[in-house]
């Protein structure tokens, strides 16, 4: 009995609304020494947060351990009783939480929330239990660790959300941290702090930690060990660099690949021969939301004065962190929120703001493809419906050619053909974002505004999602305005990138030049914090303390 | 913070308010536009149309509507409701005694049935899917589906008239022992809670499970805390907005909504009261009665929003 956590042949299986059963755990070994800290890296649906919540002995509803052990410090969380498990949870296993945002109870003051373990566990008396907290706060490093337990989650930031629901699993001494995706809803600058605070508390209390995300940058800054998972299944195991240098499964190879995506060979030819004519032309455009106040301009700015020129054939990204206002940019130019100011041109010509007051022509050659195709599509209608209806109503096609047409989508965006009868619950998350760029090419448009299309899709799926508009780009000649707040992702695909900071547009360079000294402070914050396969890349890592002071959001 | 929490429910009285004023409007005009002629009715048939016109106009009957509107609503916020046509009796006093009766029968009720009604809610959302949970959910769908009326006859046949344990009518006789106010409130109580509860029972539910299926309960459920602790500290205050607007809707129904209930047990009742104020034809009762329900109501509606703002922090 040399590990704290021995897991031998552990199985999880799932009860379907059919009432049908699946196996989602299939035969998984792995062990965790003390102070060691293993990573669980795979994609949605590869069951490491499934794997993560056994060590607590907890399944979400309709799951159950079906077999094999889970034994945490001696003692098999399989075997135990409800009650018994419940008085290892929190005080020897604890759980940081994917969305600290959604964990938190709106309802209770962020104090009561952090030494509720050691009131559950009776562990110490409350003025203790504070006192300890606002040294687990300090030890964050987050502002105003005296008070800060006095507010209530909704008056707190993201950022800080995330390392207080730390301190909430650290609070009772536990011998294993669960982190379940902890970084993953936050911005790139504001991970780094969560990041480095996270590492050095683990560090200091040489607790064991399972750190499950999809991320393997992120997790090659704080894990020794990385458990490579597919399909419920282990793919491989070994450290940290050994996974990084020298993988050999084909699974964790096509992981490495998708992390670093090929860049794009600027079209440079298409670019020059058509160059005289923008296909889209910002001057000046400001949106934002709420009443406008009597200079004309929004209660919110969300866009600032944004300005660019992006030529045919060539393709802008946009990039930013949450609440920079790119999504908004997005939607004023498809005229969803008509701008409060400023002018868009479409292929020369000066465009109605409003989206409703434009020419069915100018509609049907600007497209946009929002982020998440599970609301985009109505999941009351056959895929065959959804792409049917801009053909009816761009093109007036009906019967045969409609159907024709329908197929020639699906094989544009390399879909089987037999998809067309099915809804979009059938598909996978892959899938329902290719019928969803499908949608927008029925029109046969210009240009495409794509708004973080690929944030909620699994890297590899990511990274093919990505091809797939390159290649669509070479055959049919599109523009593309790329959103997302990926660089690696903006980088694939665009010939320039435009950094966005608080509705502003800060600066536009090529896509080579991102990351180089030169520019503006913020972008160079910005691709300062994207995280590096390098594992002592955070370590080494040394911010311009002025800069994160100026930009980066606690 | 404070300020916009005292702006947040000064709005909401207000709005209250305005409810009161446009409601107090409608009923006015609407037993203006109800047939007949007052002053005729009172006198009959046989009056001379000179006896006519000088009562109309010792009743203000001839003044413009809009003006008798606010000499009406002038004497509702002084406190004078006016007189009966009918028997000439000053309405506070008509209505007093009845609106005790029906507080007190509301009161029994929401006592018995809200309790009965949260715990049952509760149980059921933390048991969700169990044997447990589908008997009260299917037993809710029942008592819902049932009319009254029903509940109320079969009462009095089975209690009153097999078994004789109950009276079969609620006139407050002189009571002058717990025992008796029991056995008078039991039924029309027990009938009520029925048609009452149903909706708090189902409404509960739904509220307390829609909380526990939250992360932060799963949260808080990792966090190795108790079914209860998890129940009474993490589900229940953020469910509290819905419950008590389910309760303080079931509860207005108490007052204005029982005159089945009231007329099977022959209870003297302020809804009885205005049924018998219609086919009277007296129309300063029959306002002032609906006034009142309007204004419990609101009352009840303005409190549980009241409750829901106080106990959302993002609210205060």
């Amino acid at each position: 009995m040399s590990h704290l956590v021995e897991i031998r042949n552990l199985k999880v299986e799932a009860t379907t609304d059919a009432g049908r059963r699946v196996d989602i755990i299939k035969g998984v070994d792995f062990d965790i020494a003390e102070g060691e800290i293993v990573a669980l890296i795979g994609e949605s649906g590869s069951g490491k947060t499934t794997i993560a919540l056994t060590l607590l002995g907890y399944t979400r509803t309709g799951c159950r351990i079906a077999g094999g052990s889970i034994r945490v410090a001696g003692r098999d969380m399989a075997r135990l009783t409800e009650k018994e498990r419940t008085r290892v949870r929190g005080s020897e296993v604890a759980y940081v939480p994917q969305s600290a945002a959604a964990a938190f109870n709106p309802a209770q003051r962020i104090m009561d929330q952090v030494i509720e373990i050691t009131r559950i566990h009776d562990l110490m008396p409350r003025a203790a239990a504070e006192a300890k907290a606002v040294e687990l706060f300090r030890a964050l490093s987050l502002p105003s660790p005296e008070t800060i337990g006095t507010r209530y989650p909704h008056q707190v930031s993201g950022g800080q959300l995330q390392r207080l629901s730390a301190a909430m699993a650290l609070i009772g001494d536990p011998k294993l941290v669960i982190f379940d995706e902890p970084t993953t809803a936050l911005d790139v600058t504001t991970q780094i702090e969560v990041l480095r605070a996270f590492k050095s508390v683990m560090r200091q209390s040489r607790m064991a930690g399972v750190y499950v995300s999809h991320d393997l940058a992120v997790v090659a800054q704080i894990a020794d060990r990385i458990v490579v998972l597919k399909g419920g299944e282990v793919q491989e195991i070994g450290t940290t660099s050994e996974i990084l240098s020298a993988p050999k499964h084909p699974y964790t190879r096509e992981l490495l690949a998708a992390f670093s995506p090929p860049g794009r060979v600027a079209a440079q030819a298409a670019a020059e021969s058509d160059a005289a004519r923008p296909v889209l032309e910002l001057e000046a455009v400001s949106a934002g939301y709420g009443k406008p106040g009597a200079d004309g301009t929004p209660l919110i700015l969300a866009v600032d004065k944004v300005s660019f020129r992006l030529e045919r054939g060539r393709n802008l990204g946009i990039i930013g962190e949450s609440g920079c206002g790119k999504s908004t940019l997005a939607r004023t130019i498809a005229g969803i929120i008509p701008p409060a100011s400023g002018q868009i041109y479409f292929d020369g010509k000066p465009v109605a703001p409003h989206a409703r007051d434009r020419s069915p022509d100018e509609l049907r050659r600007l497209q946009i493809v929002f982020q998440s195709a599970d609301t985009a599509l109505n999941p009351a209608k056959s895929i065959e419906d959804i792409l049917g209806r801009p053909l009816a109503f761009y093109h007036g096609l009906r019967g045969a050619a409609r159907d024709a047409r329908i197929d020639r989508l699906l094989d544009l965006v390399h879909l089987p053909r037999a998809l067309k009868h099915r809804l979009p619950a059938e598909l996978s998350g892959g899938q329902k974002q290719r019928v969803n760029l499908a949608r927008a090419l029925a029109a046969d448009p210009d240009l495409i505004l794509c708004d973080e299309i690929t944030s909620a899709l699994d890297t590899v799926v990511a990274a093919a999602i990505i091809e797939l508009l390159k290649d669509l780009q070479r055959e049919l000649g599109l523009s593309y305005v790329f959103i997302s707040h990926d660089l690696h992702t903006v980088q694939a695909i665009c010939d320039e990138v435009a950094v966005m900071y608080r509705g502003e547009k800060v600066e536009q360079l090529p896509a080579g030049d991102v990351g180089s000294a030169a520019g503006h402070p913020y972008s160079r914050l910005l691709m300062s914090s994207v995280p590096k396969l390098d594992p002592t890349w955070l370590d080494r890592l040394e911010r311009d303390p002025e800069l994160v002071a100026a930009f980066a959001k606690r | 913070m404070n300020t916009h929490l005292l702006s947040l429910l000064g709005g909401r009285l207000l709005v209250a308010l305005f409810t009161l004023f446009v409601v107090s409007f409608v009923v006015f005009g609407a037993t203006q536009i109800l047939p007949g002629d007052v002053a005729e009715v009172l006198l009959g048939q046989a009056a001379t149309p000179e006896a006519v016109a000088g009562l109309r106009s010792a009743m203000h009957l001839d003044d413009p509507a809009i003006l008798r509107f606010f000499y009406w609503l002038g004497g509702l916020a002084t406190g004078d409701l006016g007189t009966s046509y009918a028997n000439n009796m000053p309405i506070a006093q008509l209505i007093g005694g009845r609106l005790k009766s029906s507080l007190q029968l509301a009161a029994a009720t929401a006592l018995f049935s809200v309790p009965i009604a949260l715990a049952l809610g509760i149980t059921s959302a933390m048991l969700r899917g169990t044997l447990y949970d589908r008997a009260v959910t299917t037993a809710t769908i029942t008592v819902i589906s049932v009319p009254e009326f029903m509940v109320a006859t079969a009462g009095v046949l089975i209690f009153a008239v097999w078994l004789k344990w109950l009276p079969s009518l609620s006139i407050a006789r002189n009571v002058d022992s717990f025992g008796e106010l029991i056995r008078i409130y039991a039924m029309p109580v027990f009938t009520l809670s029925f048609v009452i509860s149903a909706q708090m029972i189902r409404m509960t539910r739904a509220a307390v499970v829609e909380a526990l299926n939250t992360p932060y309960v799963e949260m808080a459920r990792l966090k190795g805390a108790s079914r209860t602790r998890i129940v009474l500290r993490h589900a229940l205050p953020n469910a509290l907005g819905p419950i008590v607007n389910a309760v303080a809707l079931s509860l207005s129904y108490l007052l204005g909504g029982v005159i089945i209930v009231e007329t099977i047990f022959n209870y003297p009742g302020i809804a009885k009261l205005m049924v018998d104020a219609v086919s009277t034809r007296d129309l300063p009762l029959i306002q002032s009665c609906a006034m009142i329900f309007c204004f419990v109501y609101l009352l009840l509606i303005t409190t549980a929003d009241i409750i829901a703002i106080l106990s959302n922090p993002k609210l205060r």
